[in-house]
């Protein structure tokens, strides 16, 4: 199984994909994971890869190869929805963050993009921030997002619970297993 | 203890170093191999630190090798450019605890302003280098990397790329075996490199490395994987999990020492199967001395020089298709940006409105080259901002720099910025050099240095004073403003850059995710004063977006620290408690 997270720095990529391969990792398979580290960081786009299967060689995944991809934003789901496979499933995260070339007016932010992507793949997509802040904590929009992207990646809801609550900071254990339960049931 | 968890490679050479009984680490900070350092600081039993420079770096490891334990050096591959100078002459002295040097390449520049290749330097310093290709190997091969030092007397170098250093695969980890430490002896002609000894040593080096060459085609680390006769692969590093992902069923010659080349395995590799493909990153290193034996393989024709491989690379190239099934669609790019709140911004904003050119550093402060604040004119290594301004003045004359000046951040000016300073003070420049002080080593994630008072292991202790040092060197005046004083900054600029003596600027503010920065106010435009001219949108900050109705200011985002309203001429912004 391939998967792919992406988003902007600060959007909480990183620790979505460390959920995802602890996971598969409990559950018995070879795990590799790959990070963006750097300059990514500063408001950058951010890609991170999850393998897991009887044996992992390569630690990334490569265009046509995602089966599913979940993206934190919409103009970064139409940046890298050409890595899915032909029958790969897209998760998007309903919410707009302008670059700084649209920002400065140098580019437009693209219409309508769900709907284009629905056009050629299958898209889901959910509106985690709004979830996450009725449920009081707009930062857990992740748990929320990863909740309904773990209905297509396997394992079982507890599984993914157990995992998520040795991850998330204690603080917000709670909260996290709130969204992501949100997440799931949609 | 066997415990399995996922760890990324860096996390696994620490790993390594830990259990081989390592007892002293120096390192700078350096995309990829930062976290190898602050992983290994959280080991109680290993003594870590941040050095200013990896030369200093690379010194202190020798000193605690010579004296008996097993120590280490991490930096980034442009780092040991900056140590080569103490790596060249260590491969003569060799060692007495083992020593391994961590170097993390960069192919593809995630991070870094060069792409140059380890292995290269490694050559000709005649050092061993061992390459592994996940986290497991990555903590088995630093392990035997100390067994090598010690038995050939020699520094090791663990060459790791960002693909590996920043992955993750399953380790299973061990205990820490601290061996027992070397008796120190007094050698003269072994660590006192004078021409006498020198003249012996380097018979001493040559014979080591023609051993190591027969000697290594029985190391574990290198092993021929048998598998089809027709075609075959000799690889290192991740290149290997490519190979293995596109051909699970080819030959491979998988090298985990890189140099020197066990040249009789590959000979005997290379007469069992019909077509060989070397696949390396970066530059033809394997493939070059294979030639020169007189064997054919195939290489450097086929793949490309130039950033990180990957399957569909190798796939396109032998079955001439790869796997892409949707076409890329062309969208708005999303380069890395200033933060919000950035004191960097606030100093680019000045610059840019008063047109002034600057010889840039690296750092994040690199990114005030882009638009909208397009204020640095150069990079090119750490610390070249002030001697490059240097240049150019004695090139142009003082008058050619007076809407010049050179940005440097405080670590990177600790680490060889100070060197280049000394020489303008010395060879009378009339420059203006702008320190931008915030408090950390920015760019790489926060890690202390001499002037924040804070040891690599989160103890306290002295804080070099920026401003104390400079005046020491001779330079009359030193001058510390805020950062986001704009109207203080842009007056003292200007003054300096007129005038007719050397000045540094100090602009003090700490990076805005620095831990423990407190941002108990926010901007919200005014919605009625709003006259839509856009003067906030230039200072680039990404809080800050331009819709129908006026700015919209992202209220999660914005640290309010208040650039944009001092560039609204019209009040249309205010600063509000959160």
């Amino acid at each position: 199984m391939n998967i792919m997270v992406v988003g902007v720095g600060g959007q909480g990529t990183l620790l979505t994909s460390r959920i995802i391969g602890k996971t598969a990792l409990q559950a018995g398979f070879d795990v590799k994971l790959s990070e963006v580290h750097g300059m990514a960081q500063r408001g950058g786009s951010v890609v991170t890869f999850v393998r897991f299967g009887e044996k992992v060689y390569e630690p990334v995944v490569e265009e046509g190869n995602v089966d599913v991809l979940i993206s934190f934003e919409r103009l970064e789901a139409k940046r890298y929805a050409h890595f899915l496979k032909k029958d790969g499933v897209l998760i998007v995260n309903d919410c707009r963050i302008d670059p700084m070339t649209v920002v400065i007016g140098a580019k437009t932010y693209p219409e309508n993009i769900i709907e284009a992507l629905s056009k050629d793949h299958t898209v889901y997509k959910i509106d985690g921030g709004a979830i996450a802040k009725e449920l009081g904590n707009s930062k857990v929009l992740n748990s929320v997002v990863l909740g309904l992207a773990a209905k297509h990646i396997g394992f079982s809801e507890e599984q993914w619970i157990e995992v998520l609550q040795k991850t998330v900071p204690q603080k917000t254990i709670e909260i996290n297993t709130l969204a992501f339960k949100a997440g799931y049931e949609k | 203890m066997d415990e399995k968890i996922i760890m990324l490679g860096n996390d696994a050479i620490a790993r390594g170093a830990f259990e081989a009984g390592v007892k002293v680490s120096s390192a700078y900070p350096g995309t990829p191999s930062t976290e190898i350092s602050e992983i290994l600081a959280k080991y109680e039993e290993v003594y870590t630190e941040w050095a200013p420079n990896e030369k200093v770096a690379v010194e202190v490891a020798a000193g605690a090798s010579i004296s008996g334990v097993r120590s280490l050096a991490c930096m980034k591959h442009v780092g040991l450019n900056v140590a080569s100078d103490p790596v060249y002459t260590l491969s003569y002295t060799g060692v007495n605890g083992g020593m391994v040097i961590v170097v993390a390449d960069d192919p593809g520049l995630a991070s870094s302003q060069n792409e140059q290749d380890t292995r290269m330097i490694a050559r000709s310093a005649h050092l061993p280098v061992l390459e592994p290709s996940d986290s497991q190997e990555a903590k088995e091969f630093i392990k035997f990397a100390y067994e090598i030092s010690e038995k050939y007397d020699t520094p090791v170098i663990l060459r790791t790329t960002t693909k590996l250093s920043h992955s993750q695969s399953i380790v299973e980890l061990n205990d820490r075996v601290v061996p027992e430490d070397k008796v120190y002896e007094r050698s003269v002609p072994k660590y006192v490199m004078m021409p006498a000894s020198a003249i012996a040593r380097h018979k001493v080096v040559e014979a080591r490395e023609d051993k190591l060459a027969v000697d290594s085609c029985n190391f574990f680390v290198n092993k021929i994987e048998d598998g089809d006769k027709k075609i075959g692969f000799i690889t290192s590093g991740v290149a290997y999990q490519y190979v293995k992902e596109v051909m699970p069923t080819a030959s491979v010659l998988k090298l985990g020492m890189v140099n020197p080349l066990p040249k009789k395995l590959i000979e005997d590799f290379i007469s069992s199967v019909e077509t060989v493909y070397v696949f390396e990153e970066l530059e033809p290193v394997i493939e070059e001395q294979v030639r020169s034996w007189g064997l054919n393989v195939k290489g450097k024709e086929c793949f490309t020089k130039q950033g990180e491989y990957s399957a569909n690379l190798l796939k396109k190239v032998l079955f001439g298709a790869d796997d892409v099934v949707f076409e890329k669609e062309e969208t708005p790019n999303r380069p890395p940006i200033l933060c919000p709140g950035c004191p960097h911004r606030s100093v680019f904003s000045v610059l840019n409105k008063l047109k002034i050119h600057a010889a840039g550093d690296i750092g994040c402060y690199t990114l005030g080259a882009v638009a909208p604040l397009n204020v640095i004119d150069t990079t090119i290594c750490m610390g070249a901002s002030i001697s490059a301004l240097h240049g150019i003045e004695k090139a142009k004359g003082k008058e050619f720099i007076k809407n010049w000046v050179a940005v440097i951040g405080d670590s990177t000016f600790l680490h060889t910025g100070v060197n280049s300073l000394i020489n303008m003070v010395y060879n009378k420049s009339t420059a203006t050099v702008l320190i931008l002080d915030n408090r950390t080593t920015g760019m790489t994630g926060h890690q202390e240095h001499a002037a924040t008072g804070k040891t690599l292991k989160g103890e306290d202790t002295f804080a070099i004073d920026l401003a104390v040092l400079c005046k020491s060197v001779g330079v009359k005046n030193v001058i510390e403003v805020n950062a986001f004083d704009i109207a203080n900054l842009e007056k003292t600029i200007k003054q300096s850059v007129n005038g007719d003596e050397l000045t540094v600027i100090i602009a003090k503010a700490p990076c805005a995710l620095l831990k423990g920065q407190k941002f108990p106010n926010k901007c919200v435009p005014v919605a009625e004063k709003c006259v839509q001219c856009g003067m906030c949108l230039k200072i680039g900050c990404p809080a800050l977006t331009k819709t129908p109705n006026g700015i919209k200011i992202d209220e999660t985002m914005c640290n309010g620290c208040g650039l944009c309203m001092s560039y609204c001429k019209f009040g249309a912004i205010e600063k509000v408690g959160r």
